[in-house]
């Protein structure tokens, strides 16, 4: 195993797939020689030339229709929107067009595209360029959604994705591009609805997503110390969901908190939570608490964005309350 | 010309402000001091400049990610501007909004935009108002070359056309979505070639000089006062800055600036006021030092202001 960051580990996935299958291409606005808004095409230009690696105009709404299209007629793309937030402009294609083909036509297509955009808030970029929208895909049956937290997850789950035959919405935090970790060397890939305990325990259960993972982590070193066991589980795919591996986690533990950086009001921890009520009702001695964004956009003001983020402390407390 | 010594020189001021207002951005954004995104607007102050000075307090415009030389030229407050940029409590929008996000309503500033190709819906909107009210109010829409090919923004055009609002399509084209130059991104030479597939009036202008820009956008604004409909109007620039502060500009060539940098709009409408006798060298100079006065306020005004207190977080999530 090599040590690479999150941005390289995803531009290797996307290297070695287009190697490996001419099928697949790269298509979003300045993903060509300038190497995407963040870098992650880096240098897959110079390497497999304007056909495969496409700039659009900007046009958000065409960038996913056409990969729809595209895929429908038996190609894999990999679109890039720069920001998650562009979804906005392009939602009918993917929710209406590209999620629905299959079941609307009788199971007679098959869409097999991938849909990265970066999302997360903390780099100052305000209310439309920092927020987590996973709840939002998760929401529309078709769409599966992987959301990647360290730099193997990047690399095994994009493989996986892009070699998936339904749409893959894949959620890149931007403050995880330049995080190292290890990344395994060559073929390798991450199954699609299988969560990552990162971290065992006996006391409490975290489930925490993308760069709130690290914080659960961190959160979970210093409630050590303070005598609490907890268990730190990623389900890296919010669609399918591992409700099993948290299920058993839970009834190891008996309490359980949700992370994200998502809004918490009807976010992707709703979900989680209810089925863990659902499941495991009788296992749980405390409320399930969820630790996640105010029910407001992403402010701009760094004190204000800082108060937005849920944090290690938020963690800890949560967990305080209830172990 | 239609315009008065003074419109003039009030032109040429606005102008300036933008430069010099910019160009302490620059300065303060190098220097760590501004969190976020911030979009240089230099070298392209003919546009907004032009455009806003056939345009009352009541007339309104949207603006874009690089918005800052827009609300100045509508009038903007710079030091509310300064102060939101800083993410002031003091700043227009008391901090939640940043560079990208500046809006002032009293001003008829519908607001800077993060989303490319958000304010032509928003213009047409304005506009329906102005119709449904009846009163006799424009709004001038700035979108950039990249802009003018998303579908909102020809759908805006389309329906402005069908229902003859009176909105101003005012397209700074300097060449460039990012690192997408123009000519990758659409087959026209010229976007106000577009204009004819809407039935409305599409008119190219020389984006750095100043008067070819009010000429036009002076006729547009008039034209939809009486009803009659939306226009057009490219406006050829250049940014002479990244798309961002801190792009490197690897698409593009030194020559290339170097050519624009020559056709500055500011000096180029200096030595016409000059030879006109509508400024004199030394009122050339006594302009700036107003102007470098006043952007100094504004510079303390932002520093002494404190950062919203993080309770103000979820206040003015609804009305
Ligand atoms: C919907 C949407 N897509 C993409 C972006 C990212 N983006 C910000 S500015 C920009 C380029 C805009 O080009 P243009 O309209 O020509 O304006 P310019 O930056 O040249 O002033 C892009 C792609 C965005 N902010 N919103
Ligand atoms: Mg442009």
């Amino acid at each position: 195993m090599a040590k690479k960051t999150y941005l390289q580990a995803l531009n290797e996935a996307l290297g070695s797939e287009m190697e490996r299958d001419e099928r697949v291409f790269i298509i979003g606005e300045d993903v060509g020689r300038f190497g995407g808004c963040f870098g992650v095409t880096q240098g897959l230009f110079d390497r497999f030339g304007e056909a495969r690696v496409m700039d659009t105009p900007i046009t958000e709404s065409v960038i996913v229709g056409a990969a729809a299209g595209a895929a429908a007629s038996g190609l894999r793309p990999v679109a890039e929107l720069m920001f998650v937030d562009f979804i906005g402009v392009a939602l009918d294609q993917l929710f209406n067009q590209a999620a629905k083909m299959r079941f609307m036509f009788g199971g007679k297509a098959k869409v097999p595209m991938v849909l990265r955009m970066p999302q997360g808030a903390g780099i100052g970029a305000a209310a439309q360029h920092s927020q987590s929208l996973e709840a939002w895909f998760m929401h529309i049956p078709g769409l599966k959604v992987a959301i990647p937290a360290t730099p193997a997850d990047a690399k095994g789950l994009l493989v996986s994705a892009i070699r998936d035959d339904n749409p893959v919405i894949f959620l890149e935090h931007k403050l995880l591009y330049g995080l190292e970790g290890e990344v395994p060397e060559g073929e390798y890939t991450v199954p699609f609805g299988q969560a990552n305990v990162a971290r065992e325990g006996s006391d409490v259960t975290i489930v925490a997503t993308s760069k709130m993972l690290h914080t659960a982590l961190c959160a979970a070193e210093t409630l050590e110390k303070d005598g609490i066991k907890a268990e730190v589980i990623d389900p890296r795919t919010l669609v399918p969901l591992d409700i099993e591996t948290i299920v058993n986690s839970v009834k190891k533990t008996h309490a359980l908190v949700l992370a994200h950086e998502a809004v918490g009001f009807a976010g992707p921890g709703a979900e989680i939570a209810a089925q863990v009520a659902e499941k495991a009702f009788d296992y749980l001695d405390a409320p399930i608490i969820r630790v996640a964004a105010p029910f407001c956009p992403v402010p701009f003001s760094p004190p204000l964005e800082q108060a937005y983020i849920p944090n290690e402390a938020s963690i800890i407390g949560a967990v305080k309350s209830i172990r | 010309m239609s315009l008065s010594k003074e419109k003039m020189v009030a032109m040429f001021k606005t102008m300036n402000r933008i430069r010099l207002f910019e160009t302490k951005l620059q300065e303060f954004f190098a220097a760590g001091r501004i969190p976020g995104f911030v979009h240089l607007y230099i070298g392209e102050e003919a546009v907004a400049t032009g455009a806003c000075a056939s345009l009352t307090d009541t007339d309104s415009i949207t603006s874009t990610h690089r918005g800052h030389g827009h609300l100045i030229a509508k009038g903007g407050n710079l030091k509310l501007m300064m102060a939101e940029i800083f993410g002031k409590s003091s700043g227009y929008c008391k901090g939640k909004g940043g560079s990208m996000h500046i809006a002032d309503f009293d001003l008829g500033i519908l607001g800077a935009n993060g989303i490319v190709g958000g304010g032509g819906p928003l213009a047409v909107g304005a506009g329906l108002a102005a119709k449904y009210r009846k009163t006799k109010d424009v709004t001038v829409c700035f979108f950039g070359d990249g802009a003018s090919n998303q579908g909102t923004t020809q759908e805006a055009l389309n329906l402005a056309s069908a229902w003859k609002l009176p909105v101003v399509f005012v397209n700074e084209n300097n060449g460039y979505g990012i690192s997408c130059p123009q000519c990758k991104s659409m087959a026209v030479t010229d976007i106000a070639d577009r204009a004819a597939a809407y039935d409305m009036p599409g008119v190219v202008v020389d984006g750095n000089d100043v008067l070819a820009v009010y000429e036009a956008v002076n006729e547009a604004v008039k034209r939809a006062r009486k009803g009659e409909g939306p226009s057009l109007i490219e406006c050829k620039t250049y940014r002479w800055r990244g798309h961002f502060e801190g792009d490197a500009c690897t698409y593009r060539c030194d020559e290339e600036l170097k050519e624009w940098i020559a056709k500055d709009p500011i000096p180029r409408f200096e030595e016409k006021l000059v030879e006109n006798g509508v400024l004199k060298a030394d009122g050339v100079a006594r302009i700036k030092a107003e102007l470098a006065a006043e952007l100094d306020e504004a510079i303390a005004f932002a520093e002494k202001s404190p950062l919203p207190e993080p309770s103000a977080l979820l206040d003015d999530v609804y009305a």
